[in-house]
This record gives structure tokens, sequence and C-alpha cells, in this order.
């Protein structure tokens, strides 16, 4: 590797630390009583709603928030452009939090999670099952990452040789750390398909697959133009502007492409007047939309793409509006009948929390102590 | 032979918009499943059900299901209003208000497992807890295998399965059709105890054949009709009713083995207006293109492993 990296360094254990850590502990007092009393004493969700905000959150969103090193890994490796590479460490770092995080929670939301590993065992598994497919690979690809990941940490405890070692068989995971999350995202959407007339026909779709494996990617992109842009403006280094405002010049052609598939194909399916009902899920489908419209809107212009505060709001709307598609497919556009009801309780909620809590204080303590970010060059 | 990095990429793109255009539901869609060799299932007929629930308390008997009360803080009787994790089988009552004379009345459903011939849960399953026995074609669940994910809920189109949310240990509850009393000879609880010939058990060809005859009958007159098991030799006569010329369940999501005969909509029985094709036969499609035989991952696989390592050499 050619670039610099640094470890921040400064005090860890600062007051957004602390904050973070104090959510956390709320979180882990819930998951506790989850397991000693059943999901039923911490979460509303029910056998109409058999799926909560920890599976589209978590698992649903967090995967695609966390597909930053998947779209990086897509552009350096395979596109072929090096200069994005100092952004490929911070993007696998986030990436391998939140895939990791999505797993964790993923041992606490499924009931029988004490033989959870049954899913591992040949004797088992059902190959025709999308749930199976989604599993194994997230499973894999955790792994993946944190080999993707090694070099950084095999650097900061001068494990030289190790480090040499596993930089001759790299390319395997980097490899692996594409098709995987091609495959598990794109099946996300699958999944849903199952639901048949229990989702909305404005997400039923055959294109689930497309669209949630095109949003993977965009919600990637744009997460990687968040961080960088937040970790310019917290830690008080020079935005990586060049490299942020070329990338995004990709986003209106991925974003152009996307609505016209997700709005053709409901149009073509004649259930377009659903969007527009003044109900729940029509305007939910509206807002997802519109979203991503603002994002395309804003950069399609070259000049617009040069600005870190444009930047910076394209790129919220991106996450927002992509993470509501996955969102609404997941919770939203599902409505099993005979008057089911969901909406997440309070400790429900103080898990997720506490999962993102711990990915916000992994990534202040791994920024500070480990080579993630580049280093910057002496005036 | 030397691939050039473009041509491959030009080469996965292609390939890639292949596969979208494959995804177009029609031609993903795998065939229909067959009627298992020896099927065997329930005809519930509305305008025969009294309403007792007996059936209900047969059932909670045969797969040792405690009681439920609708209302906790005046526990009367054994009142599910809906299946759970206690109640695999329930009877419902669709009642219009209204002057004597005028469409004002009632009706029954009972609502269980509609053991399907492509089960949705089955499909869904990710390590086989539920499996549709390949000669009776029964659904079963595995509680050894299970891990609780609850796909099986979300993709059943008619919310049969249940999940024990109150159990630090919990399992998916819902009808097996007795498997363990059809094992020995038996047939299903709910259908051994119907005293009106309502929930009849039986194998589905003739099931299907009696649900035929009766769409036949001229409302109101008396004809004969088998009491619990229609091989058994056990009649009882009443009129027939008025019949919507319907046979739920024959057709429905790809068919299924429990079929109902129905005097009123059966959207107002709350049996939703489904299409002929299972959700099943199209997911499992698509995956189908994608995965058979893990022949496009591979060549991705290999094509970027081929692309990384030439541009890692190159570096050095």
């Amino acid at each position: 590797m050619q670039e610099e990296r640094q470890a921040l360094g400064g005090k860890v254990l600062t007051v957004p630390f602390m904050v973070c850590a104090a959510i956390v502990l709320i979180g882990l007092f819930f998951i506790g009583k989850r397991f000693i009393f059943g999901i039923g004493s911490v979460s509303n969700m029910n056998d109409g709603y058999p799926w909560g905000i920890w599976i589209a959150y978590d698992v649903v969103v967090g995967t695609a928030l966390a597909c930053a090193g998947y779209s990086i890994a897509l552009i350096v490796y395979v596109f072929n452009k090096g200069e994005y590479s100092p952004l490929v460490r911070p993007a696998l770092m986030t990436s391998m939090f939140g895939y990791t995080l999505a797993g964790v929670s993923v041992i606490f939301d499924i009931g029988r999670y004490w033989q959870g590993y049954n899913i591992f065992l040949p004797w088992f598994s059902n190959l025709h099952s999308v749930m199976f497919e989604v599993a194994l690979c997230i499973g894999t690809y955790i792994l993946v990452l944190w080999m993707e990941f090694a070099p950084a940490l095999l650097e900061k405890f001068k494990a030289d040789k190790l480090q040499a070692r596993l930089n001759r068989v790299i390319f395997v995971f980097i490899a692996l750390g594409i098709l995987l999350p091609t495959m598990h995202q794109s099946s996300l959407g699958t999944m849903m398909l199952m639901a048949g007339h229990k989702l909305s026909p404005l997400w039923w779709s055959g294109f689930l697959p497309l669209l949630f494996l095109i949003t993977a990617v965009v919600i990637g992109y744009a997460a990687v133009i968040f961080e960088s842009l937040i970790a310019a403006i917290s830690f008080n280094r020079p935005m990586e502007m060049h490299l942020l405002s070329k990338i995004s010049a990709v986003m209106p052609w991925l974003l152009g492409l996307y609505l016209v598939i997700r709005i053709e194909d409901v149009n073509l399916r004649g259930y377009l007047p659903l969007a527009f009902d003044g109900g729940l899920q029509g305007n939910m489908f509206l807002l997802e939309n519109l979203l991503l419209l603002t994002a395309l809107l804003i950069l399609a212009y070259p000049n617009n793409r040069q600005s870190p505060r444009l930047l910076f709001i394209a790129s919220c709307a991106m996450l927002l509006g992509g993470s509501m598609y996955r969102f609404n497919t997941y919770i939203v556009g599902f409505d099993p009948g005979t008057g089911w009801r969901y909406f997440p309780s309070v400790p429900e909620l103080f898990i997720t929390f506490g999962i993102i809590a711990a990915e916000v204080m992994a990534y202040l303590w791994f920024v500070k102590t480990v080579p993630v970010l580049p280093k910057l060059k002496k005036a | 032979m030397k691939i050039r990095r473009r041509d491959f990429l030009k080469g996965a793109a292609a390939g890639g918009l292949l596969l979208a255009a494959d995804q177009s539901p029609a031609q993903a869609r795998r065939s229909r499943k067959e009627l298992p060799p020896n099927a065997v299932g329930i005809l519930y007929d509305s305008t025969l059900c009294i309403g007792c629930k007996v059936c209900e308390y047969a059932c909670k008997q045969a797969n040792n299901k405690p009681v439920e009360h609708a209302n906790p803080k005046e526990p009367m009787w054994d009142d599910p209003q809906d299946l759970s994790a206690k109640t695999l089988n329930v009877i419902k009552r669709y009642g219009v208000d209204g002057p004597k004379d005028s469409l004002a009345g009632f009706a029954f459903i009972k609502r269980h497992c509609m053991h399907c011939l492509d089960p949705a849960c089955v499909s869904a399953c990710p390590v086989s807890a539920l499996v549709k026995n390949p000669d009776n074609g029964v659904v079963t669940y595995n509680k050894k295998a299970c891990i609780g994910c609850r796909y099986c809920q979300v993709a059943c189109p008619y919310n049969i399965p249940k999940f024990e949310w109150n159990s630090p240990f919990p399992e998916i509850v819902k009808c097996q059709m007795c498997a363990h009393l059809l094992a020995k000879g038996g047939i299903s609880a709910c259908c051994a105890a119907c005293p009106t010939g309502a929930s009849l058990f039986g194998p589905v060809e003739k099931l299907r054949t009696e649900a035929k005859r009766r769409l036949g009958m001229s409302p109101g007159e008396y004809y004969d009709f088998p009491v619990a098991n229609i091989d058994s030799t056990e009649v009882q006569q009443h009129r027939a009713g008025d019949y919507v010329k319907h046979v739920y369940g024959a057709q429905e999501l790809g068919g299924s083995q429990v079929l109902y005969l129905a005097g009123v909509p059966f959207a107002s029985l709350g049996l939703p207006d489904l299409p002929d094709d299972s959700y099943v036969a199209l997911a499992d499609g698509i995956q189908y293109a994608i995965y058979k035989g893990m022949v496009y991952p591979i060549v991705v696989l290999g094509g970027l492993i081929y692309i990384i390592r030439n541009r890692e050499e190159k570096k050095e």
C-alpha cells in the first residue's frame, strides 16, 4: 500500500463517547430482560408483524449504511480508480462495524438463538430459502470484512511478517468482499417477495432484488460522503472534496436508473394512483422517492458537486431516501390484514439505539488508535 | 487467450442486464407443485357448522395446549378470539345485523393451517424446521431445527404460524393436522370431534370430488353428508346450503389440502382473494435463475479475483 495512514491520537473518553456508553448500557439492560422474559417483554412485535425495527433497521437498513466498503471497493478495485484508495480504509471500517453489529442484533432477534448455528449445519440447510442465502452470505461477509480490515490492525501492532503473508492472499478477500454484498443485498429484496399480498403493491415487485441492490450502492456512496465530511469537520481535517465531488458525479446516473425503474414498475402494474390517496403508505412512497429525486437534482449540476454544503445535503437525502425505501418494504408497506398494528416500544427502540451508539463508540475509538484515516501532508 | 479487463467488464454488465431482464415475473416463475401421492386434508363446510367449538376443545386436548382468555381480568372459559401460540384451530363468526327477512344472519369459519401444495413457510425456513411430508403432504414443525427467525410468519399468506412471544425459549406453533394421530392410523382431532360433518377428514382427491358434488346440490333439498372421515360409513342428512360457487383452496396460490365451502363470500370470512400462482414460485424462480448450481456467483468471483490480482501485481 502506497498511501500512508495515521491514527489520530487524542483522548478516547470524551463526552460524546460517554453519552454513547450510557445508551449502550440502557440497551444492554433491555437485552438482558429479553433473554429472561422473552421477546414480547421488550418488543411490540406480534404475530401479524413478526419483524420490527431490529430486522428492518438493524439489519436491512444497517447493512445498507454499511455498504460504504462495498461501494468504494467496487470503484477502486473493479473500475480501477486507484485515486480513491484513501477512502477505502475508513469505509471498510464503518462496514465492518455495521455488519458486525447487524450480526449481533440478529442473535437477540431470533427466538431460538441457542441453536442459531443450525443455519451452518448442512443437514438442516434449506437451499430454497432466501433467508438461508442471506444469513450464510452475511455471516461470511462479516469474516471477510475483518480480514480486509486486518492490515490496519496488524499495522498498529507492527506484525510485519503476518501482514506480508496476509497481503499475498488479500485479493481473495477483496473479491469476496465485492461478490457477497452483491448477493445478499439483492436477496434482502427477494426476501419480501414472499410476503405477497401482505406487502403493498407500491413495494411488492419482481424488481425488489434489483432495487435493493441499487439502493445498497447508493446508500453506500452516500455514507462515504457523509462520513468523510463529518470526520473532516469533527476532527478538524481538510475535506477530501476532490475525491467526493468526483464520486458524486456517478450518483445522478445511478439515481436516475433507480427512479425510472421504481416509478415505471409501479406505473406499469397500474398502482401509481395508490401513491396519491393521502394514506400513510402513499405518502411514504412519495417521500422516499422525492428525497432521492432531490439528491439527483442537486448532484446533476457539476457546480453543486463542488460545494461541501450541497454535497452534504444530497448525501443526507440519499441516506434517508434509500433507507426509507428499505424500511417501508419491511414495515410501512407490510400489512398482514385482520387489524394487526405495530409501532416499536421504548425498550425495543433503546436496544436499537444501543447498537447505533456502540457503532459510534467503536468508530471514535478506532480512528484515534488505529491507522485508518489518510495521513495529512505537513504544510 | 487473454481476456482484457474491459472486455470482461462489458461481458459482466451484459450478463447483469440479462439477469435483470430474466427477473420479469412471468418468466422467472417456476412451475406449480403437484398433489403428494397420499395427500390428506380437511374439507370445512361453513353451511354445516353450528359453531359449537367442540373442535377447538378437541384440538387443545390432542395437542396439549392451554386454555386462553380473551379478557384475562374476567377469565370464564376457553374463548380464543383468533389463532395464537395457544390456539391451533379456531372457529370465528361472521355476522350481519338487520331485520329478520333481510340478508342478516351469520356464518362460521374454521381457521388453521391450509397445508398448501407449495407452502411459503417451508420454502422460507432457512433450517428446514418446517417440512412438507412428501407422502401425505402434511406440513410439520421441528423445534430442534428452528432458530426462531419468524420468516415463516412473514411468508405465510394466511398468517397461520404463531410465535411464543412471552417465552424465553419460544417455539413456532401451528396446526400439523394431528400428524401424531395420523401416524397411529387416526384422523385429525377436530374432524373426529365435529358432530355435523362440517369438518371432514379424508384423501384430498376424494374431498375435491365431494366439494364438487355439494356445489351441484340444489339448495334446500336433503342430501347425505359424511361425518368425521369421508371414508367412514357414518352419514347424516342435511338440507343443502346455498353455496358460493367456489371451492376455496382448490386454486388459491397453487392450491391447498384444506378446502372451504361457504354460503357467504369468502372475503367476508377473512379468506383473502388470492391469485392462482404462489408467491413462492416467483421468489424461488428468481432465486433459482441467479443461483442455479452457483454458476453465476462462481464465475463472477473468478472474474473479480482475476481483475484484482492482476492489478495488485502491476502495482508491485
